[in-house]
């Protein structure tokens, strides 16, 4: 029977995996092994500032594992989102770990790269020709000055450009961001399997072991297509995949878990059937891809929109705890007082009460019970002098405020550390998180390749190689 | 009375892209997956009262019977990991669902 097997090492490049598991998947001749290294889960601070989410030295140990046993099966090793945000500077990133890689084992092998970061000047042509839509009612409209202040704005990519990679012959492709199933859909639609089911099998797969029980990202899962369904099955014997564990996973992250938007379609999963195969695996079918009218892909970007400096103290006096909130204002208007000369735009003071709503804020209803609150403020600002200065007036300004019934006159914080004052450095925002019509999946998302022979590389083509 | 803790297998809150949260409960028993979906229990207006927001700001809410779950996605009002975020992966946001009240009666 004609299938193809993909395995998924691990939920996110870097986590780590149990190389038994791994090896058990290799043992069932995979065609493929995928692997996602992205998230936008992590906040906007990994795109804004370039870097990863996972340590150099857990990319390469999970690499160095995948990659050997990769080019010795003869089996593409597709990396999707490199180095967690995906922009050019995250996908080098990973390159110098690959070839680091390749150089130590000596190793033979076609890389291909896709960067996905999109040139301003498009997204500035596509907000003059209406080429830009909203993602929903609480993200502002996209405008030329937001494009400017932002930094590198990459693209969710679709399948089309890690298919002309494996047209290409690539060993290895190493992509930038990526809509996570796309990776691993390249490959069933590559070698000719149906379009939907090689999309659902990628959204399970992506997230490496979370859909079994125990459910986990660190550990390896494997798909199969079939012509009419895909079964997935774990590689672990302290795990075993489920209906509804299966299931379940449909509707993780996402907003619908019937409807997905993905680069260029719409997964419909409405009609889809879960089945328990053969006491270990879980057979899925009824996927639906719908090809859309337009081709809309999802653009991220972010920046930087202050400096922070933070403390964390704690609060055990009862006549303080009751009156805390009153308390904060009192210190953020003595503070906005004494540095009336800073103009109120240019800076934030914020509290966070832990043990009252510091999780929840506004939307917490439960009542306050409890001894102790820990408070954590900061000052935000233009640059990291300033939000130094304005803290260290808000930390001192509330150790020594007055208050109605104040019996503790010699402070009203304990502070767990000294230093009390954290300078945290910038802080960043999803500025750009729009779509995008483009012409097409894959004219925009050129693919290069690099040879190497016994680890060195040999030559640096064009995409038409 | 019984509250969703007490059926539900799974209650769950993350981040659906930086601007929304979607909360997942799921059960392991069909019954009482069908006995809630019939009570109504979970209707737009009980999560907007449940989490002090708008009905308006909530984008989503689906049973997917496949997996006997129920979704709800509501927008965020502060993006993930900016000024003012206080739950970056939004993976704390559950909490609220687990004492949602109903009358044991509609499980019989």
């Amino acid at each position: 029977m004609n299938k193809c097997s993909i395995l998924s090492p691990c939920g996110m490049l870097g986590y780590g995996f149990p190389e038994q598991s791994f090896r058990n998947g290799l043992a069932m001749n995979p065609d493929a092994i995928v692997v996602d290294a992205g998230s936008t889960d992590a906040g906007p601070h990994k795109l804004g500032a370039g870097v990863s989410i996972v340590s150099r030295m857990a990319v390469r140990k999970d690499l160095s594992l995948i990659i050997p046993e990769g080019l010795k099966r003869h089996i593409p090793v597709i990396i999707g989102s490199a180095g967690g945000a995906g922009s050019r500077i995250h996908v080098n990133w990973t390159l110098e770990i690959v070839e680091d890689i390749l150089k130590e084992h000596r190793l033979d092998a076609k890389l291909a790269v896709i960067y996905t970061d999109v040139d301003k000047s498009i997204i500035k042509d596509a907000i003059a020709n209406n080429r830009i839509f909203s993602m929903g009612s609480n993200i502002p409209d996209l405008t030329e000055e937001t494009v400017d202040s932002t930094g590198s704005i990459v693209a969710q990519i679709g399948h089309e450009p890690v298919i002309e990679a494996l047209k290409g012959g690539a060993d290895i492709i190493v992509c930038g961001r990526t809509y996570d199933p796309s990776i691993f859909a390249a490959v069933g639609i590559y070698k000719g399997f149906d379009p939907g089911l090689s999309y659902h099998m990628g959204k399970i797969l992506e997230c490496g072991a979370l859909c079994a029980e125990p459910g986990t990202t660190k550990d390896s899962v494997l798909g199969t297509l079939y012509e009419d369904s895909f079964t997935i099955c774990t590689l672990n014997p302290v795990r075993h995949c489920n209906i509804t564990s299966v299931a379940a996973h449909t509707f993780y992250e996402k907003e619908n878990p019937c409807v997905f938007h993905g680069p260029g379609f719409i997964l419909d999963l409405s009609e889809c059937t879960f089945t328990m195969d053969d006491g270990e695996s879980v057979r899925v079918k009824g996927s639906r891809y719908i090809p859309d009218e337009k081709y809309i892909i999802k653009l991220e970007g972010s920046r930087q929109v202050a400096y922070r400096t933070f403390v964390i103290g704690a609060v055990r006096d009862p006549i303080l705890i009751s009156r805390l909130e009153e308390i904060e204002e009192k210190v953020a208007k003595s503070v906005k007082e004494y540095i009336r000369e800073i103009p109120e735009e240019d800076y934030r003071i914020n509290f966070y009460n832990y043990g009252i709503n510091g999780v929840m804020g506004d939307q917490e209803l439960q009542e306050f019970r409890g001894h102790e609150v820990a408070v954590l403020f900061e000052a935000l600002a233009k640059t990291q002098e300033m939000a130094n200065a304005i803290c260290a007036n808000v930390r001192s300004t509330f150790l020594h405020c007055d208050f109605e019934g104040r019996k503790t006159t010699a402070g009203n914080l304990a502070f767990p550390f000294a230093p009390s004052d954290i300078p945290f450095g910038p802080v960043y925002e999803f500025s750009v998180y729009h779509l995008l019509q483009i012409p097409d999946g894959k004219s925009m998302f050129p693919v290069t390749y690099e040879t190497y022979a016994k680890g060195k590389k040999t030559k640096k083509a064009g995409e038409n190689e | 009375m019984k509250k969703l803790y007490d059926v539900a297998k799974v209650i769950r809150s993350k981040n659906a892209g930086p601007f929304s949260i979607t909360l997942d409960i799921l059960f392991s028993d069909r019954k009482e997956y069908e006995a809630v979906k019939k009570a109504n229990i979970i209707t737009r207006e009980s999560i907007a009262k449940a989490y002090n927001i708008n009905v308006a700001d909530i984008t989503e809410l689906v049973y997917f019977d496949q997996a006997m779950g129920i979704k709800i996605t509501y927008n965020r009002k502060v993006s993930s990991g900016t000024s003012g975020d206080r739950d970056v992966y939004g993976a704390q946001q559950h909490a609220p669902l687990l004492s949602i009240e109903f009358d044991e009666s509609i499980l019989e």
